[in-house]
């Protein structure tokens, strides 16, 4: 349907208004709509970029290529909190920060989505940085032990097991 | 909460004149307040929505210890410890009217709470979305402000607790939709003019085209309401908070100017119109009986008008700003102390208006 008013653009917005008892109805374009001053408030602020909205939409139709029966549908859970993908999918929140690693593949693409970016820039916690640093480090260190004493490099492998005492006397009694 | 504490609690929720709503700070005239929000979360506990009652007690416990840590000298001034379920639901309605909670927060849930300091001026949500979200409001245009003294509240907690945060995707939030800084950063702008000339719209529009979101005064679903809007950023990842910060306050610069512009033009060429409008809406305001708190945010916008074009000798923008604080339905039975009905509120509330008004000698 076209504008009533300028013929050319489609109507999109259509107004009810009751003038002397009698219905009234409008199909504008958006342009002329807002020209005519009769949209409420409520119509326009109708985001054309939310990014709850983009959310819900990329998860929508994640959910509908989802199986919906079947043994183990539900994937793997998150180990702290017991939540799985469809979880959040469902529910547009995560259980806990944990989630974030276990379902880093599926949740990269969404943050480019609906942030256009997947890497955080800007202020970052001057403690707990560091110990996520060492963590990571120490996880790192522990693949590398196991490796070198398949490998039966005990020379290596104590040479790591130092190094690992070495972290873990600096996240101090806390290393989980 | 100490006998002392619960005593300062009651006198902010009765008092309708918020520091950050009292004029000052840049832009005044057009932009009503800043505030800066960000999200944190503790490391291996989960969200409070999976929470149960006992463990969001003990995260609450915690942030507790850790803001009774911080101090007053940490937050520049007297913290009130508030656990929300040993407050009535008045009360939280009341601090959800005066900015200072949201809405889902005054959901009765056990272990939620608020770390508050006594001028208002910062707010710790604990256990909302998130385990905290740390807020600080400012009046006028003064994010870069708001964001220095958040950062701030946050190194003190930080140096009291283990947050949640990856270093390639920042802190790490239970909504993807605030990961990364956790920042949301917001302005509150009244643009009355810009409503006269039928131009609100687009330039709002204009504004939600680049990225940003726009809320009415009391969120979703209040859009228009006294022509007051709330503008701010949706994008919490991939952006620093100063680049957020600097591009919303641009925005807000732009949007003002728009303003200003229609303002000085009515002021030129419709000055009576304009006049008339002001005036009459501070009659009814200063003279009537009984008004509904949409009736009275309508006049209250006028009323600011005049006030920001200088028209109303002896009211200052702090005494009209406060109206929208009396005007709201929770506040007024706070202040009478009793449950009134809806007509019994409308009558309350033209008293307080109209008293408030007088004391300014209007």
């Amino acid at each position: 349907m076209l504008c009533e008013e300028c013929g050319k653009s489609q109507a999109t917005v259509h107004i009810e208004r009751i003038v002397n008892g009698r219905k009234m109805t409008m199909h504008l374009c958006r342009d002329c709509a807002q020209r005519s001053g009769l949209m409420t408030l409520g119509v326009l602020f109708q985001p054309s970029f939310s990014i709850n909205s983009l959310m819900s939409a990329f998860l929508g139709s994640q959910l509908e290529t989802m199986p919906s029966t079947g043994p183990g549908i539900e994937g793997p859970r998150c180990p702290v909190c017991g939540m799985s993908y469809r979880d959040f999918a469902r529910a547009g929140r995560l259980g806990c920060a944990r989630c974030y690693e276990v379902f880093e593949d599926r949740l990269e693409p969404l943050l480019r989505r609906i942030h256009g970016s997947d890497t955080h820039v800007g202020k970052a916690p001057v403690g707990t940085g560091e110990r996520a640093r060492i963590r990571r480090e120490l996880e790192d260190l522990r693949k590398q032990l196991s490796r070198a004493v398949s490998q039966e490099a005990y020379e290596e492998a104590a040479r790591i097991r130092d190094k690992i005492k070495e972290f873990e006397a600096q996240l101090g009694g806390n290393p989980a | 909460m100490t006998r002392k504490e619960a005593e300062a609690f009651q006198t902010i929720l009765k008092n309708s004149s918020s520091p950050w709503m009292d004029g000052s700070g840049e832009l005044g005239s057009v932009v009503i307040s800043s505030r800066v929000r960000l999200a944190r979360n503790l490391e291996d506990v989960p969200f409070p929505h999976l929470l149960s009652d006992n463990d969001a007690g003990l995260v609450l416990e915690k942030v507790f210890e850790a803001a009774g840590r911080i101090g007053e000298k940490g937050f520049g001034g007297p913290v009130i410890r508030i656990g929300l379920s040993e407050i009535s639901p008045l009360d939280r309605q009341v601090l959800v009217e005066k900015h200072l909670i949201s809405p889902q927060h005054a959901e009765g849930k056990a272990g939620k709470g608020l770390v508050l300091r006594n001028d208002e001026s910062a707010a710790i949500m604990v256990n909302e979305e998130d385990h905290l979200r740390i807020q600080v409001l400012r009046s006028g245009l003064e994010l870069g402000e708001a964001w220095v003294l958040a950062s701030g509240i946050d190194d003190l907690f930080e140096q009291n607790l283990d947050y949640a945060y990856d270093e390639r995707i920042g802190y790490l939030t239970c909504c993807p939709t605030n990961v990364g800084t956790g920042i949301r950063a917001s302005v509150m702008v009244h643009l009355p003019a810009l409503a006269v000339a039928n131009e609100t719209s687009r330039v709002l529009t204009a504004v939600n085209k680049i990225g940003l979101v726009v809320r009415g005064l009391y969120g979703e679903g209040t859009e228009g309401q006294g022509n007051v809007f709330q503008i701010s950023n949706q994008i919490t990842l991939g952006q620093s908070e100063k680049e957020i910060i600097e591009n919303l306050s641009l925005v807000v610069r732009q949007v003002v100017t728009e303003e200003v512009k229609v303002r000085e033009m009515l002021f030129r060429n419709h000055r009576i119109e304009l006049e008339d409008r002001v005036f009459r809406s501070l009659g009814i305001l200063s003279n009537a009986r009984r008004i509904t708190s949409d009736e009275a945010i309508k006049l209250w916008s006028d009323l600011r008008l005049g006030v920001e074009l200088s028209m109303i000798p002896g009211l200052e923008m702090k005494d009209v700003n406060e109206i929208l604080v009396l005007s709201r339905p929770n506040f007024v039975q706070k202040v009478f102390g009793t449950a009134l009905t809806a007509q019994e509120r409308d009558v309350r509330r033209a008293d307080l208006i109209r008293k408030h008004l007088a004391s300014r000698g209007v």
